[in-house]
């Protein structure tokens, strides 16, 4: 097994290619030197990309924002724009491990690394989040929501990598939030996390919404079917409810110890309802 | 397969060693470098034991490839200390016994050092969510957080 720590995206691109699917990129490695140790994997090559400058910057980009994709937590959840801005995602990131996974952990690897779980990803998705790839080929944007294909497996091409997510500019009177419920209070897996990102209008009517599910289904879910019940709506109970069953209906989850399928899609109406509420609340603040 | 050569900083002293890629920073800490302060308790990112900074933030050693080590600057357990000048929070901890069988305590220390760094007048919810990651089997953490507390006091008052 190599090591690899390349100054820019070609070379990392390259090894990769090269590396003929047993590449990994290693970002903050919280996820990969477990699955390493536990030898689920065993890389020819690991290309460290934390060399690499666009990777780790946070730009202001269009009144929004572009993270690199291995800025970890903590660096996320020190920048005041985007915790102003996106105080959702952020605490969806922060919700990744401890203070010493925080210092490493990244937004990046938590999506590439595929989980159904992951509680950065919904939130990305109700942020209406893309990312940068960059490949052979050149570059391309995709939305979070069509980076993970199944457990463990992205749809990136061989040589491909993020370099960043672009989180838009937040449309005033808008405010977002992560909830998940986990068996513990702290340092778990979500058996549901669920993202709501609201735009409302002067009178309180909502004119935008996204929401992202997780830890229901393979892969994060953006629910559309939510999003057209909350549009439109003051919030009312009826509407809630609606958003509430869309998730519901959009649940297609495991059966664990951590959550029985009942108990993942009934909590993912409650968390829906509870999120939306505290989005309104940042949306008028 | 070559191995490694990483150039680092541990401790503010230069530091080469030479590593297998799937050697980590807490392997090379402790099999190479003679550092057994930090330890290994799950090997995965889960207890704390192997907390150290690098660059300025908390990581799991273990959740670290020793070649990362490479230009970065690392801090451990064994330059929390100066000389024989022990820490304030380490002699809080002797001072109000604040462990038990010990294991946890190196990386305890260091992530409450960084914490106090951070912000030296945390509330105890803020002191119990920055050590969550750090996980006892002894003492109930009771005394670890009120060590903490204790010494963060005293070094507003000096």
């Amino acid at each position: 097994m190599r090591y690899v720590a390349p100054s820019t995206l070609e070379e990392a691109s390259a090894f990769l290619l090269e590396a003929n699917g047993t590449g990994r990129v290693l970002a903050g490695g919280t996820d990969l030197l477990v699955q390493l140790r536990a030898g689920v994997t065993t890389p020819g090559i690991i290309v460290d990309v934390k060399h690499i400058e666009e990777l780790m910057t946070i730009q202001d980009e269009d009144g929004g924002f572009r993270v690199g994709a291995a800025v970890c937590g903590q660096e996320l959840g020190e920048h005041p724009g985007v915790t102003t801005a996106w105080p959702g995602v952020v605490e969806a990131v922060e919700l990744i491990g401890s203070t010493q996974v925080q210092g490493r952990a990244t937004a990046g690897g938590n999506l590439c690394n595929a989980s159904p779980a992951a509680d950065s990803v919904p939130a990305m998705i109700a942020a209406g989040a893309t990312v940068a790839v960059y490949g052979p080929n050149g570059r391309r944007e995709l939305a979070v929501e069509d980076v993970p294909a199944r457990p463990g497996k992205t749809n990136l091409e061989p040589g491909e990598l993020i370099t960043s997510i672009k989180l838009p500019a937040r449309p005033a009177g808008s405010g977002d939030a992560y909830l998940r419920m986990t068996p513990r209070t702290e340092m778990d897996i979500a058996i549901v996390g669920l993202g709501v990102a609201l735009t409302m209008d002067a009178s309180g009517t909502v004119s935008a919404a996204r929401v992202g599910l997780g830890a229901v289904a393979p892969t994060a879910l953006h629910v559309a079917d939510a999003d057209a019940a909350l549009i439109g709506s003051k919030l009312d109970d009826e509407a809630l409810e609606r958003a509430a069953e869309a998730c519901r209906q959009a649940c297609n989850p495991i059966n664990d110890k951590r959550g029985t399928v009942e108990y993942r899609t009934k909590i993912a109406g409650v968390l829906m309802k509870r999120a939306a509420k505290i989005a309104a609340e940042r949306a008028g603040s | 397969m070559a191995k490694n050569h990483v150039t680092t900083t541990i401790n503010n002293e230069p530091v080469e060693f030479l590593c297998d890629t799937h050697e980590t920073m807490l392997d090379v800490l402790r099999n190479d470098l003679g550092l057994t302060g930090s330890k290994e308790g799950c090997g995965s990112g889960d207890c704390g034991a192997c907390t150290i900074m690098v660059d300025g933030r908390l990581a799991c050693a273990c959740l670290m490839l020793g070649a990362e080590a490479e230009g970065r600057t690392i801090e451990t357990i064994e330059g929390m200390a100066s000389g024989e000048e022990l820490h304030p929070l380490q002699k809080k901890f002797v001072d109000e016994a604040a462990l038990q069988c010990g294991i946890c305590t190196p990386g305890v220390l260091v992530a409450a050092k960084a914490l106090l760094e951070r912000n030296p007048d945390p509330t105890e919810t803020e002191v119990r969510y920055w050590l969550a990651g750090n996980l006892c089997r002894c003492t109930g953490y009771d005394k670890i957080i009120r060590a903490v507390m204790d010494t963060a006091a005293e070094m507003r008052a000096n």
